[in-house]
């Protein structure tokens, strides 16, 4: 086979390659939310995170705006600290709260964001103060079942939390 | 006079075995000289390690006056750039065609233009009688073009030593008598010198100048072709005379008849 | 030791010393390649030619295979999604799969039957007819010119394959759960999207492909360079090469995936 033939299947092979990954890059794995140099840190501590997993999605209003980063029990305060990478296009007042969700009923968990009203925005390093931690099943049931009994079945709205 | 390869006192093995006991071997510059002897008996270890493919542990093997021994990868690659071998079955690369042969050794150690490599390579092919083969590949060859495609190739540079593996090895006789005559034209022609390492006495003697015998790793007789041909030596005079039996036995060193074939009582 | 138990347990020892002998010996054989790798990289020509011979002519089998294995998954994963009313996770798991083990791992395991045995039977070949010895003789070394293009062509060509496996797999998967079987095509993609990760999942998956193409080559060439000059021989080193490598990968894979669940930082 000759240089010339031989050298153009070559390029376009590795061209082929090229554009494989990117589409891989960009059309499946959304490139472009998780630069690592384009996001900011922020920690936030919850009394309990069900089952938060590293890398789980924060989302705001339900769209995509960071991971979590690491998860970790603070012996200080003994509850869980997680660290958030948050996409620095986005800028949340630093009287946000965090809340620790499930998407559908057996779904993933995630971190729900929901803005404050200050006029200062969080920055790296930045802790999240308000914060509401997972709902645990057998809690909520134990809870359900408790202002059932207590209220004779008669009065639902008593129940502080959205039971299901 | 001056001596192309020059070997003393070698001892040579493989693993515990010696292969080759005690050479003196030397080549002096501008001849032909021919190494005989059974297959086996140690004549291409002798020439692999005049290319320096194979480091003597005992003795020393000098090329152009220069001990190989004692060289390291690099300087034994300088040297052989002065050495062209041919190989026994011509070792042509399969994936290049004849062209690209010869010029193989043009294109990896000189920075000669395209243009001119293309003459040389022409040159070279025209000399062993094959330059409208030069498109082909190897595997479209004969095996009498193959070795002398391989020969251009050797030649390719203008080494001044050619190294022959059992150049007649497996051809016809036209073709045989068309290699003998090359080698030893090339030779004169370069101003070369060659070492051939060969068992088939007749073709050989035509062309050489010298011939050492080799038999169990020894030299035990060398002469020139007229000498040997007159030689009274028993060993030689078999290997000459092409005998079955003589001072090398017919039969491979064994248990006795009795023993193999007798009745079992012989062994207990 | 004494019986069948001793005889047993010497077997067990022998062989386990010979495997790691031979790792030992690749990996210094591979220091060699690396040693004699100037030539390939200034004369690219060589090794653009060894990416002809083991990257293009290994595309059709890669791209053909990843479009079924893609299939296969699709269709796998909505049987078993759909029971649980997720059937829209479907692209997620195709990809991640995809991405994660059977993009890196099947396209080397192919890459190994199909470009790894060629390398040997060649570079064997050319040992068993005196090529290699003939061009030491023309004082052109063999590791320089004909081993060390052949690694790079391998090791440049595999991350590509797997790429190509890869993104073929997704879109096999998509013509069987978005174009037959009607799952949306937005949950599809929004899904996949929201779960993979580019470091995590893609770059992680290049790097096992990477990884594995260094194996697959080294070991090829390895094989090939060291084989008896006979026919037998060259046989033997190219299963052994099928053989071996295919062990290699997996147990690559392994430890790399270990390790990178672990978390790099």
């Amino acid at each position: 086979m000759n240089r010339a033939t031989l050298n153009l299947w070559v390029g376009f092979f590795v061209l082929l390659g090229f554009v494989a990954f990117l589409m891989l890059a960009f059309k499946v794995g959304n490139l472009s939310l998780d630069g690592s140099g384009g996001t900011y840190e922020v920690v936030a501590h919850f009394d309990n995170i069900g089952q938060l997993k590293e890398r789980a999605p924060v989302r705001s209003a339900g769209v995509l705006v960071g991971r979590v980063h690491s998860v970790r029990f603070d012996t200080l305060h003994y509850n869980a600290e997680v660290q958030m990478a948050l996409d620095s296009q986005y800028h949340f007042p630093v009287d946000s709260s965090a809340s620790v969700l499930t998407s559908g009923i057996l779904g993933e968990q995630y971190v729900g964001l929901d803005a404050g009203g200050d006029d200062k925005m969080l920055k790296n390093g930045d802790e999240i103060k308000l914060t509401q931690g997972a709902m645990v099943l057998e809690r909520l049931i134990g809870q359900f079942l408790f202002n059932k009994a207590q209220d004779g079945g008669a009065d639902k709205t008593s129940t502080d939390k959205g039971a299901p | 006079m001056i001596h192309q390869v020059e070997i003393r006192d070698l001892n040579f093995g493989y693993g515990d075995q010696l292969v080759l006991k005690g050479i003196h071997l030397t080549v002096p510059k501008g001849s032909l000289v021919a190494i005989m002897g059974l297959s086996g008996c140690g004549k291409t270890t002798l020439l692999r390690l005049m290319g320096g493919q194979l480091l003597a542990r005992q003795g020393s093997v000098r090329v152009a006056g220069q001990e190989l021994n004692h060289m390291n990868e690099a300087q034994l690659y300088a040297m052989r750039r002065q050495v062209g071998m041919l190989f026994q079955f011509g070792a042509l690369f399969t994936d290049l065609s004849v062209f690209d042969n010869v010029a193989f050794q043009m294109r990896e150690h000189t920075r000669l233009p395209e243009s001119m490599i293309r003459d040389l390579t022409l040159m070279k092919l025209n000399a062993v009688g094959l330059r409208g083969v030069q498109s082909l590949m190897p595997a479209e060859l004969s095996g009498g073009m193959a070795r002398r495609v391989a020969m251009a190739r050797a030649t390719a540079l203008d080494p001044a030593l050619i190294l022959y593996d059992e150049p007649f090895t497996g051809l016809d006789p036209i073709s045989m008598g068309a290699i003998g005559r090359l080698i030893r034209q090339l030779n004169d022609a370069l101003g070369a010198t060659s070492v051939l390492v060969t068992h088939d006495v007749q073709e050989s003697m035509k062309i050489v100048d010298y011939i050492y015998f080799v038999s169990d790793g020894v030299i035990v007789a060398q002469g020139t072709p007229e000498e040997i041909h007159a030689s009274a030596l028993p060993f030689v005079h078999q290997f000459v005379w092409g005998e079955a039996d003589g001072p090398l036995p017919f039969h491979y060193p064994g248990p006795t008849l009795k023993m193999d074939f007798g009745d079992e009582r012989g062994q207990a | 030791m004494r019986g069948a138990w001793g005889q047993g347990l010497r077997n067990v020892g022998d062989t386990t010393l010979r495997i790691v002998e031979r790792i030992g010996a690749v990996v210094l054989f591979l220091g060699q390649i690396l040693r004699h790798s100037g030539t390939s990289f200034r004369r690219f020509s060589l090794v653009i030619r060894e990416i002809y011979f083991a990257g293009v002519q290994s595309l059709i089998i890669i791209l053909v295979s990843g479009l079924f294995v893609g299939m296969v998954l699709g269709l796998q994963g909505f049987e078993t999604l759909q029971s649980y009313g997720s059937s829209e996770s479907v692209g997620v798991l195709v990809a991640l799969s995809l991405m994660r083990e059977l993009g890196p791992v099947v396209s080397a395991l192919l890459f190994a039957s199909r470009a790894g045995s060629a390398i040997t039977a060649e570079i064997g070949l050319m040992k068993a007819t005196e090529q290699l010895s003939a061009m030491e003789m023309m004082a052109v070394n063999p590791l320089a010119r004909v081993v060390a293009p052949r690694f790079w062509g391998g090791v440049i060509s595999l991350p590509l394959l797997a790429a190509l496996f890869t993104a073929l797999g997704i879109m096999g998967g998509f013509l069987v759960t978005v174009i037959m079987l009607k799952v949306d095509s937005g949950a599809f993609w929004s899904q996949m999207q929201a779960a993979v990760d580019f470091r995590h999942d893609i770059l992680n998956g290049m790097i096992k492909s990477l990884v594995f193409g260094v194996a697959v080559a080294a070991i090829a060439t390895f094989e090939g360079y060291e084989a008896p000059p006979t026919a037998e021989g060259v046989s033997g080193a190219t299963t052994r090469t099928v053989v071996s490598s295919s062990l290699a990968i997996l147990a690559l894979d392994l430890l790399l995936t270990a390790f990178m669940m672990k978390g790099w930082n």
